[in-house]
């Protein structure tokens, strides 16, 4: 097994709320994103949290409770959350702003893109809802979030798988001087990857299972249903390797390129629309590399979603583990 | 530090700011005439109100255009930008000679002010950005202790922007009073207008009931703005909003009397026209 992953006992609070069913995770986690951010202030004043009335729905109430002096509620409004960080960056602040992800990449683009984006402000944007992660509709599934924020020249773009790794990607993107857009999984947050062996780097991405037959390239809470789907593929005889990246801005050409050209196929899975994200990118990449693989894409098609409990919602947009080996054995005919 | 005299008496500064909002006009009518079109006629119409923010009322250091104490001036409106390289100009922000490539390829002076030129704060432009950056600047500045304030220009347009009440609101939930709104009414917008456009009336009111301590007053009298940031500057528990009633091309009769006078096109031979009615025009 491979050390990055998590193989420690539940730790935490464990419960059937769930928010993000992250397949393979062993353990639990209360809030990590609120966490890391209030250990993060502790160390560096510089950090204020900011949200547009979803404080409680995005973690950010760990942070307000611990340092209420240094909260901004913002009130239902994208535009004026994401403008106001930009402006309290340019005094030398560093401020993480909460929303859900449809909120700040549909209501207030202009804002990142020129406000945030064209001048680096020192921004962190946290957007929590990716995908098919809620039980709304269209109205609340950032499903096009990725493509959206990739396309922004400046931006960091970061789509976390748990918990381990939302509380070390936190830490780093404070630490990074320019702006950041972070998917959010909030509230019980499954733990996949070892917090002891396991080291997030901005735009670099990891490979936690090896195997020569066929690549499984993964981000954000994919990965772990990846990992399941590679040990089904294993029990077969097939050997899948798992590279987890979850910095889809600055794109880590590099690990991906060595690793598509050792494997006859690839298969991308993303909790994102299946066009202007992951697979895109890998395909570009191939595309530009001259790189010859077969490429199947586990992603949200291009459709509004139902609204349904998490696992129906994975099911019936075949976003599953299952649906990831499937794609493999696929990709290998 | 700007220049402003402390000792001089009122009536003495006061003229001191008009002569400088004529040599401000004559920078904005050069680098007009550089390009033989543009937003002369906004660099005209604002040209008191920087005369009075950047050579009176404003704490910098041109040396130091990044001095965190400094008091902030945020243009929303990018593309009054020919005004801003006047002023910055003028203070020694910028040199003097470049505004001489103002509009042109490879300049930094751009039509619409970009950030990385010293000086400018954001990057307007793209309207209806400028309140909540500056909204977002005074919570950042007196979070930290700091003294300075932040002076905002946005255009009557852009009380047409959402995003404009959105920051209206939070400046005043947060009690700003380091926070200056200037609104430039022009009464010209693109299209013509704003009061046949999209009304945005009674200016005033709605300031006010955003919880604003709002002022309205002739923009292009320099004692009437003087004496709006001195009453505004008593009031310290709320944002402060004067709205500036201005007339497009102040100073020029040839372009004050022009009708459609967003983007004016110039004949070449109406430039010498031009200077001869600013130098003329008594203050």
């Amino acid at each position: 097994m491979n050390p990055m992953l998590a193989k420690s006992p539940p730790r935490g609070v464990a419960g059937n709320t769930l928010t993000s069913d992250t397949g393979s995770a062993t353990a639990i986690a209360q809030a990590p994103f609120g966490h890391a951010l209030a250990r993060a202030a502790e160390k560096n004043p510089r950090i204020v949290g900011l949200t547009a009335d979803l404080g409680k729905y995005t973690d950010m109430h760990v942070f307000a409770e611990k340092f209420p002096q240094r909260f901004f509620q913002m009130g239902m409004a994208e535009q004026s959350l994401i403008g106001c960080a930009a402006g309290m960056a340019r005094t030398g602040l560093i401020p993480f702003a909460t929303t859900y992800c449809v909120f700040a990449t549909r209501r207030a683009y202009d804002f990142i893109a020129i406000g945030v984006a064209l001048g680096r402000a020192n921004v962190k944007i946290i957007a929590g809802l990716p995908g098919l992660t809620t039980s709304y509709g269209g109205t609340h599934q950032g499903i096009e979030d990725l493509a959206l924020m990739s396309s922004i020249p400046n931006l960091t773009v970061i789509d976390p798988c748990d918990a381990t790794e939302i509380e070390q990607a936190t830490q780093a993107i404070a630490d990074y001087e320019g702006p950041v857009y972070m998917r959010l999984l909030r509230g019980q947050v499954p733990v996949v990857l070892d917090p002891e062996n396991y080291q997030f780097e901005i735009g670099k991405a990891k490979i936690l299972a090896e195997g020569g037959d066929v690549a499984i390239i993964s981000t954000g809470l994919m990965t772990g249903r990846a990992l399941d789907a590679a040990k089904a593929l294993d029990a077969e005889g097939i050997h899948a390797s798992v590279l987890h990246l979850s910095t889809l801005k600055p794109f880590d050409r590099e690990t991906v390129s060595s690793l598509i050209s050792r494997v006859p196929a690839v298969v991308t899975a993303e909790n994102h629309f299946q066009h202007g994200g992951l697979g895109s990118a890998v395909a570009d990449l191939a595309a530009d590399s001259g790189l010859k693989m077969r490429l199947k894409r586990v992603g949200i098609p291009d459709c509004f979603c139902d609204s349904g409990s998490l696992p129906y919602l994975a099911d019936r947009y075949s976003m599953g583990a299952t649906h990831i080996a499937q794609a493999a054995r696929e990709a290998l005919r | 530090m700007n220049t402003q005299s402390e000792t001089a008496s009122p009536m003495a500064e006061e003229i001191r700011l008009k002569e400088m909002a004529r040599t401000l006009r004559r920078h904005v009518l050069t680098m007009a005439e550089i390009v033989g079109q543009g937003y002369v006629g906004q660099g005209l119409g604002i040209s008191d109100l920087l005369s009075v923010l950047y050579f009176h009322e404003m704490r910098y250091d041109p040396k130091h255009p990044l001095w965190p104490d400094r008091d902030r001036f945020i243009l929303s409106i990018g593309h009054y930008a020919i005004g801003l390289y006047a002023a910055l100009a003028e203070a020694g922000i910028i040199p003097l000679e470049e505004i001489g490539t103002y509009g042109r390829d490879g300049s930094r002076l751009e039509m619409s002010a970009p950030e990385t030129t010293p000086g400018v704060e954001i990057t307007g432009g793209s309207l209806g950005h400028g309140l909540s950056q500056s909204v977002g600047m005074a919570i950042g500045l007196r979070h930290q202790g700091r003294p300075s304030r932040i002076f905002n220009l946005l255009s009557d347009g852009e009380c047409e922007e959402g995003a404009t009440w959105e920051a209206a609101m939070a400046g005043a939930h947060y009690k700003l009073g380091n926070l200056y709104a200037f609104i430039d009414c022009n009464n010209q917008q693109a299209d013509g207008p704003p009061s046949t456009i999209m009304n945005i009336e009674p200016l005033h009111k709605k300031w006010d009931a955003f919880g604003w301590h709002t002022q309205r007053i002739n923009g292009n009298d320099v004692g009437a703005i003087l004496e709006a940031i001195a009453v505004a500057r008593k009031v310290e528990d709320r944002p402060h909003a004067i709205v500036l009633d201005t007339l497009m091309g102040k100073g020029v009769t040839v372009f004050e009397q022009r009708e459609k006078n967003h983007f004016i096109r110039v004949d070449a031979d109406e430039w010498s026209v031009a200077r001869k009615q600013l130098e003329e025009r008594s203050l």
